[in-house]
This record gives structure tokens, sequence and C-alpha cells, in this order.
């Protein structure tokens, strides 16, 4: 590994003294000087030069010092100053993961107007929550939110980071482990820590869930996963539990963004999203309207849960494309998946055969739905359900 | 406009199945097809040009056969292609082959927005779009459900949410990844077929881009695939049959526990 400034190019503009997280470049005749005692060869100046004046070369890409990498980071994702529900998930693995490699768990935030909100965290069982608090960081933004993470990663290095597979999630860590130069694992469903090695063991599904495998990164830091809704318990609140927020200043000229909000627009559904829903009751081409699907919405509502659908009934304009679950619509994981109507396609049950009980409702006894189901009920949906209702909420006593 | 689509050839994943023996992936007669996202990503791209003026070029990173790919993308309307394939970059991950195409994308030039499917469905990661993006540092928009507007210098576009949806305004050149909501990919008319078979597809090697060996392939790959195993199979399950009233008071019984839990 080697860094130098090639002063015929460098035009003493100082941006690289101000992205420096380790104050280990100076100006000395108008000219970018690095101190190599100081510098970790982190690539953040040579990110922020406009003129490639500096020169960073890497030993086949591997990460310098790798036993200097310590502790567990999670992000912290919030909207409207809320924090949202994956990172409790999150937190609550890495102090499993944490207690293993005897090390510290810190989560990080960034937003605007914020520094009154994070003692949940803490109580969630973060030992440490960094903030960054601007205005230009209130709603998320792939390039200022990325530019922080990785001056704050970079300056802290962390062994492990993680981060939940949400809409914001995927888009901000896949940039964030490119600058960084180092692994990323999308989608697990398994965090360990290798026993003698230490190393993050990071399992997924690929080929629409037919296989599982377990990646590593072995050679560089810090290690990066991402982890979709519902797939670890929130961590258990203990008020009494103490810890640190650190607010943490950062150049201006990290903010800057090319993309840009115009308008923020919810979209008005009674129900809840499916992607964090506990329960989903989902209709398919069974239905055979889309009036029917009232009885849907009507056991989804006395379960507390969400309405989904197969993508035969977003296809025939039943549904909207939100609500569809398989393989172009969404992955869901949750504690109980209800499939009316949904004979279970394999696209279909790419998507939700992850969920903890599955329960499938359909006149043919024949239909591939039943070969991943729990609980079949064979007959008329239309009969069964409304009678579903009726019993759960007596049950429920709602 | 000059447009780049990014594409994938992948098997088709609702095909694949597991010899059980060998616990592998049995691959033989499992077809081969244009990851479904990026169909939407090549409809829009030719849409954009039907709109816009220019030129829609596609490219994949893959086997030789992937050019069966491109050869699709140009019946629908695509008017070059790009093969970038070598053994160099066989084991390539998520980083690795971000970098090969953002490379491959530098030796193209001249684009204005740069398309790709919101992820691939054999490897499911959404993270070689915001790879290349990063790579060549420019913006990105993910999960783009509609491009609005678009001029030389800038597009405004509706970026998917858990809650509904945000309006974007970016700089070009930008890289948007798509979702199905986009549009209608189209059938190939007869004549696109026809251009697709007489196409000349362009392709490259490592040595023809301006690449650093030691980002390529397994060796430019920070994670590595320790282990490939099968998940458990499903318990086979309980199926209640008889009158709905009967039906419907098992489930609810078998259910009741986990509900108020």
């Amino acid at each position: 590994m080697s860094i130098k400034v090639i002063n015929d190019k460098c035009t003493g503009c100082t941006l690289c003294v101000k992205v420096c997280p380790f104050a280990a470049i100076e100006m000395s005749s108008k000219k970018a000087v690095i101190d190599l005692d100081k510098c970790t060869l982190c690539g953040a100046c040579v990110d922020s030069c406009k003129f490639d004046a500096i020169e960073l070369k890497r030993d086949s890409g591997k990460t310098p010092n790798l036993e200097e990498y310590k502790g567990i980071w999670v992000f912290g994702e919030q909207k409207k100053g809320v924090i949202q529900s994956i990172s409790y998930e999150l937190l609550g693995k890495a102090q499993e993961l944490a207690k293993k490699l005897k090390t510290e768990v810190c989560c990080v935030v960034l937003g605007h107007n914020i520094k009154n909100n994070l003692q949940e965290l803490i109580h969630r069982g973060a030992n440490k929550v960094y903030v960054v608090d601007s205005p230009e960081l209130e709603n998320f933004l792939d390039e200022p939110y990325t530019n922080v993470l990785v001056n704050l990663l970079r300056k802290h290095r962390p062994e492990i980071f993680l981060c939940g597979a949400t809409f914001m999630g995927r888009s901000l860590i896949s940039r964030v482990a490119v600058k960084l130069h180092t692994g990323l694992t999308a989608d697990c469903t398994g965090l360990d820590i290798d026993e003698k090695e230490k190393f993050l063991l990071q399992t997924r599904p690929a080929f629409g869930g037919n296989i599982m495998a377990t990646i590593l990164s072995k050679n560089h830091r810090p290690q990066m996963a991402t982890v979709r809704h519902k797939v670890f318990k929130e961590a258990e609140i203990d008020t009494s539990r103490k810890g640190e927020v650190i607010v943490e200043e950062v150049p201006k000229t990290l903010l800057a963004s090319r993309t840009k909000i115009l308008d923020i627009v919810e979209e008005v559904t009674s129900t809840i999203n499916i992607a964090e829903a506990n329960i989903i009751v989902s209709g398919g081409r069974g239905m055979k309207s889309p009036e029917n699907f009232e009885i849907i919405e009507e056991l989804a509502k006395v379960l507390g849960g969400a309405v989904g659908s197969s993508r035969a009934a977003v296809d025939a304009g039943w549904m909207p494309y939100s609500h569809q679950v398989g393989q172009t619509g969404k992955t869901v994981c949750p504690k109980i998946y209800i499939a009316c109507g949904i004979s279970g396609q394999i696209q279909h049950l790419v998507g939700m055969q992850s969920a903890d009980i599955i329960i499938a409702i359909n006149q043919d006894s024949s239909a591939p739905i039943f070969t991943v189901a729990n609980y079949g009920i064979v007959g008329d949906l239309f009969k069964v359900v409304p009678l579903l209702t009726a019993k759960f909420k007596k049950a429920l006593n709602k | 406009m000059n447009i780049i689509v990014c594409i994938k050839q992948v098997p088709d994943t609702t095909q694949v199945r597991i010899d059980p023996e060998t616990n592998t992936l049995i691959r033989e007669g499992v077809e081969s097809i244009i990851n479904p996202f990026d169909t939407y990503a090549i409809e829009e791209g030719v849409r954009l040009k039907e709109k816009f003026g220019g030129k829609t070029v596609v490219l994949t990173m893959g086997p030789p056969q992937a050019e069966a790919a491109l050869r699709e993308a140009i019946s629908m309307g695509c008017d070059e292609a790009y093969l970038v394939s070598d053994r160099a970059f066989a084991g390539s991950d998520t980083l690795a082959t971000g970098y090969t195409l953002a490379k491959a994308i530098q030796k193209i030039k001249n684009f204005d927005i740069i398309l790709c499917g919101k992820q691939a469905s054999d490897g499911d990661t959404a993270q070689v779009g915001p790879g290349i993006a990063t790579q060549l540092d420019i913006p990105q928009v993910t999960y783009v459900k509609k491009i609005e507007e678009a001029d030389e210098k800038s597009a405004q576009v509706e970026r998917m949410t858990e809650e509904g949806f945000e309006i974007v305004k970016t700089s070009l050149p930008c890289l948007f990844t798509v979702v199905k909501e986009i549009n209608e990919p189209r059938i190939p008319s007869l004549k696109g077929r026809m251009k697709a078979k007489k196409a000349e597809i362009v392709s490259w090697k490592a040595i023809d881009l301006d690449i650093d060996e030691a980002r390529l392939g397994l060796t430019g790959s920070p994670t590595w695939v320790s282990k490939i195993f099968t998940p458990p199979p499903r318990p086979r399950g309980e199926v209640f049959e008889g009158e709905p009233e009967d039906v419907a008071t098992k489930l609810v019984e078998a259910l009741k526990d986990r509900l108020n839990s």
C-alpha cells in the first residue's frame, strides 16, 4: 500500500485537507502534503480530489491493519425523526454477535433535529450512538448519506456494519461498500461469528430461495450485511441501560447532493406495509373479483395484519402492485401467512416460503400451495374466510 | 439522449431444482432468460429513445452465451449491444462486477442515463446498479417507477418507498434502477427479431478495457462463498377437510395460542 500526492496535478484547493478524518494532510507551498504517520490509507482524500492528484495503490485491494477494526455498528434508519423498527431488530442481533466478539455495539443515526430521540437506541442495547445532525440529512439522499457514513466508518473503523434491507438501506449501503472497497452481503437470514477466526458468517438465500449460501469477507473491513424486516427479533427495552450519545461534525462538502427530493407522497392505504407485517392475508386468482377482497381485508383487520396479493390478482387490476408478494413483487417473512385462493406457483412461493406458519385455503387439494402449508383447508374460501373472521374475533375478544 | 441499459442473463429460477442426493443445483434443462427486472429497464430505455431521440445501448457481462440476451434486447428496440466476457471475470462478486461494468461504460462513453433492473432474480442483491453509479461517480435513484421529465441536464422521476413514493429531481448523467411498475415490456416485432439476428455484437475482453486486473473476478471480490446448502424442507402440514364451520373451528384452535402470545 502506498499513497502520494502528484504535485503537478495538485492545485492547492485544500479539499483533501477538509475531508481527511485523521487530520493527516497539511498544505505546504500551496501543495497537499500527507503525513504518513497519521495516514491510514483510507482513501477519503482520493475520493475528494477533483484533479486526480492523489494516488493510492492497494495490494490486491485488501484492507490494511485488519486487527485495528473493532466493534459492531448498526445503521439507525430514521424517517421523520422516528427510528424504524428494523434498527431495533438489528440491535438485538448485534448484541448477540458483540458478546461472542467481546466488543461493543454502536448505532449511527443521520438526520435533522433528532438529537433528543436517541435514548431508546441505548435502552435497546447500543453502547454508543453516533449522530450527525444537519438540515441536508433530514430526508434520505444517496450521496450525502453515503459520504457521511463513509467518513464515520473510516474514522471509527468497526469490524462489522449492519443495515436494514429497506428501500433506503439497500440503496445507501451498496454505495458505501464500494467507496470503502469492502464486501457486502444482501438480505442475510442468518448472522453468526466463526468461533476460531472471528469472521462474520453471513447466510442468505439464493436462486429464489432454492439454496442457502454462507458468505465471508475475510480480508476486508468492515464486514457489511443487510437484513430484511422481521428476520430477527427486536431488542428488548431496558431503561436501566446506560450509553453515550456522540454528536459528530462532518465537513460541509460531504453534504452536497446531485439529487433532490421535490415531494414525498404517502399513498393512503388502510393496510400495513406488507414487508413489515407480522401477519399477512393474501388473495389470488381464486378471489374472482376486486370486490371480494373485502373479506380478505376484514380477516386481516381482525388479525391486525396486512393484505397481500398474488401476481395474478395484481395483473388483473384487482390489487395495487405494492401489495404483490412473489418474485417480481415483495419478499415477505411474516409470522403467519394466510393464502386464500392462491394456487402457489413457484414465483409466489419464493416470495413467502420463509414465513413461520403458512395457511392455505383452496378448493383444489392438489394445488402446490399445500406443499408449503403448515395448515391447509380444502374448501370454498367464500364460506371459510368469513367464518374465520368471526371465530378469530371471538377468540381474540375483539 | 443516450441511454445504456445493463442486463444480466440468469437461469430461470422458477425452474431451478436441487438434486436431493448431491445437494447441488440441477442446471441441466434450465433455460437462460433475461433477468425479469431487466426487461423493464430495456423497455424504458427504448421508450426514452423513442421520445427524446438518441440511441439505446445494451450491455452485459457474462459468458459467451449471454449474447442471446443481448440479441433479445435488440429485438425489443435497442440499437447497439456490448458483451463483456473473459475468464478473468469468473467469480466476480458485486464489487468486481460493478467495477468491470463501469469500465465498459467508460469505454462506450457518451451516456445521459444508465438503466438497470432493481435486482437480479438469481442473486437478488440489488447492489450492482448502485455499484456502477458509485464507480462512475454519478448520482443514482433506485426503485424508479416513473420517469416523468428529462432534458439534457436533468430528469424528474418517482422513486418507490415503503410508504408510497418520492418525487426526485436529479442532474444527468444518472443511474436509475427500475421496478416492474414502470412499464409493460413489449413483445418483439418480426422486424425486430430479424434485426436482432443480423446485429453485430461488440465483444470486449479484460484486455480491451482500461482495467486493474487485481480488481477483477475472484481476486477482486471481497466476499467469498464458504458454504452452500439446501434449506431444510418444510414439514408436511396438516390438512383440514369437511364442513366450513368445522374446518374454520379447527384452524382457529390451532392458531389461537400463537395469536395471543
